[in-house]
């Protein structure tokens, strides 16, 4: 006999189900219950840096579009600081870094405004590319999906960054890269989701 | 010095796989490529953080946080209450804790759901609170009731609530279901049985609690929940710097 580890055991994961909205999208399930819905705006009125628009669509393995998902966005503010107390460094009052959204339930279409995050200290000493922090569930996802959403327009740091540099298997370093156009004068940066088969995203165990 | 230091790695077995069969609709939305681990930097360890002027004091309440003045949700009165807690036994305070539900009759108020079951006019459904700082959370509201979902074709769910927890960093985010101690549905559902340990499902049971019950008014069920644990770095911290 040894002596017993007497730690816990996480909560195991289950689907966030069909009806995510209800509980943390309520408008969108059609009905208003709180005074203040969260996860609305991610950077607030005053933070720096470039406006973007992140938009895009989750395919599930037979190529459909899924139209009941949630995605929550979590990044740093233009000078690469989470708004996160053991971070060092400020962010913009009114700059969460924390954003929700649900996919449209006609055309499975989701997008968010943001502002583009600076590049984050990493392990080591490595700088890290831009990037946003992408968590997805939904009917049939028994537990949530991490993924990063890189710029195309940031190739230099891109190639540099060590997680993207984990990724053996260089073609499938691609779907990490959302692209970059202009709409009506607004950047907007296109990142479709793949959650299996050919071009599948790649997806993190953090 | 002891400065904290990565979280723990998730169990994936203790998890449910991403491909269960049994639960059709993860068929066609499970990666097929393994999961790619990473060890965590500042991406993985902050997450958003919440405070008392983003809810309303009766967010917690769902027996009357959509009801009309003077009235309440139909049902069977219950408390559901409990800890959040990491693997360490730590308590985790001032954390978001969200959930949503059926009605006592297993209807939601969506637009998706056409089950015959009627809208409770008093019930929405959804309620949200901050742990405090001993970790500690409790809701009020109706006891779900089962409902029926297109899988089999006779597949029912068991009585549940869903519960979506952020803790301190973006890698312990979690969402779970919450079932109920004695129901007979849960043994048989697709969707708990994702789960491969029978001790792991076990842990999403909520014991009933008579100790927290209200005599003559709101019966009680405890409900504690567990995210990732932290390690202390001991010797050197090597997630920034040198």
């Amino acid at each position: 006999m040894v002596q017993k580890l007497d730690y816990l055991k996480e909560t195991p994961s289950q689907t966030a189900g069909p009806y995510v909205h209800i509980g943390l999208a309520p408008g969108a399930a059609g009905f208003e219950i709180y005074e203040k819905e969260l996860g609305w705006d991610i950077a607030g009125p005053n933070a720096k840096g470039e406006r973007i628009r992140v938009e895009g669509i989750v395919i599930d393995g037979i190529g459909s579009p899924i139209k009941d998902v949630m995605l929550e966005a979590w990044q740093a503010n233009a000078d690469g600081i989470y708004a996160h107390p053991e971070h060092p460094g400020e962010v913009e009052e009114g700059f969460r870094g924390w954003g929700r959204v649900i996919t449209d339930f006609e055309t499975g279409e989701w997008g968010f405004d943001t502002v583009k995050p600076g590049p984050v200290m990493g392990r080591s000493g490595k700088m890290m590319a831009p990037h946003i922090n992408l968590w997805i569930v939904a009917r049939g996802i028994n537990i949530g999906l991490n993924t990063r959403i890189y710029f195309e327009d940031e190739a230099e740091a891109n190639a540099a960054d060590p997680v993207i540099n984990l990724i053996e298997w260089e073609r499938r370093r691609a779907t990490l890269i959302a692209k970059r156009s202009e709409r009506d004068g607004q950047v907007v940066y296109r990142f479709d989701v793949k959650l299996q088969g050919e071009d599948e995203t790649v997806f993190f165990d953090i | 010095m002891r400065q904290p230091g990565e979280f723990y790695q998730r169990d994936r077995e203790w998890h449910p796989p991403a491909k269960t069969p049994d639960y059709k609709t993860s068929v066609t939305r499970s990666p097929e490529y393994s999961l790619l681990s990473l060890q965590q930097s500042a991406s993985e360890i902050t997450g958003p953080t919440f405070g008392h002027n983003d809810i309303d004091p009766i967010d917690n309440d769902m027996i009357h946080n959509y009801a009309q003045p003077g009235e309440s949700a139909i049902g069977e009165r219950i408390i559901v209450h409990g800890r959040v807690l990491d693997e360490n036994g730590r308590p985790v305070p001032n954390t978001l804790v969200e959930a949503w539900q059926a009605n006592a009759g297993g209807r939601y108020r969506h637009k998706k759901d056409t089950y015959l079951a009627p809208i409770d006019p008093n019930f929405g459904g959804c309620g949200r609170v901050l742990t405090d700082e001993d970790g500690y959370y409790f809701f009020r509201t109706v006891k779900p009731g089962a409902y029926p979902w297109r899988n089999w074709v006779n597949n029912w769910r068991p009585a549940h609530i869903h519960m979506s927890i952020f803790g301190t960093s973006f890698s312990q985010r979690l969402i779970t279901q919450c079932y109920f101690e004695g129901d007979p549905l849960i043994a048989k559902c697709p969707i708990v049985n994702t789960i491969p340990d029978q001790a792991a499902r076990g842990q999403l049971i909520a014991a009933l609690d008579m100790n927290a019950t209200i005599p003559l008014d709101t019966m009680a069920y405890k409900f504690d929940i567990v995210l990732r644990g932290r390690r202390s770095t001991l010797f050197e911290n090597r997630l920034e710097g040198n």
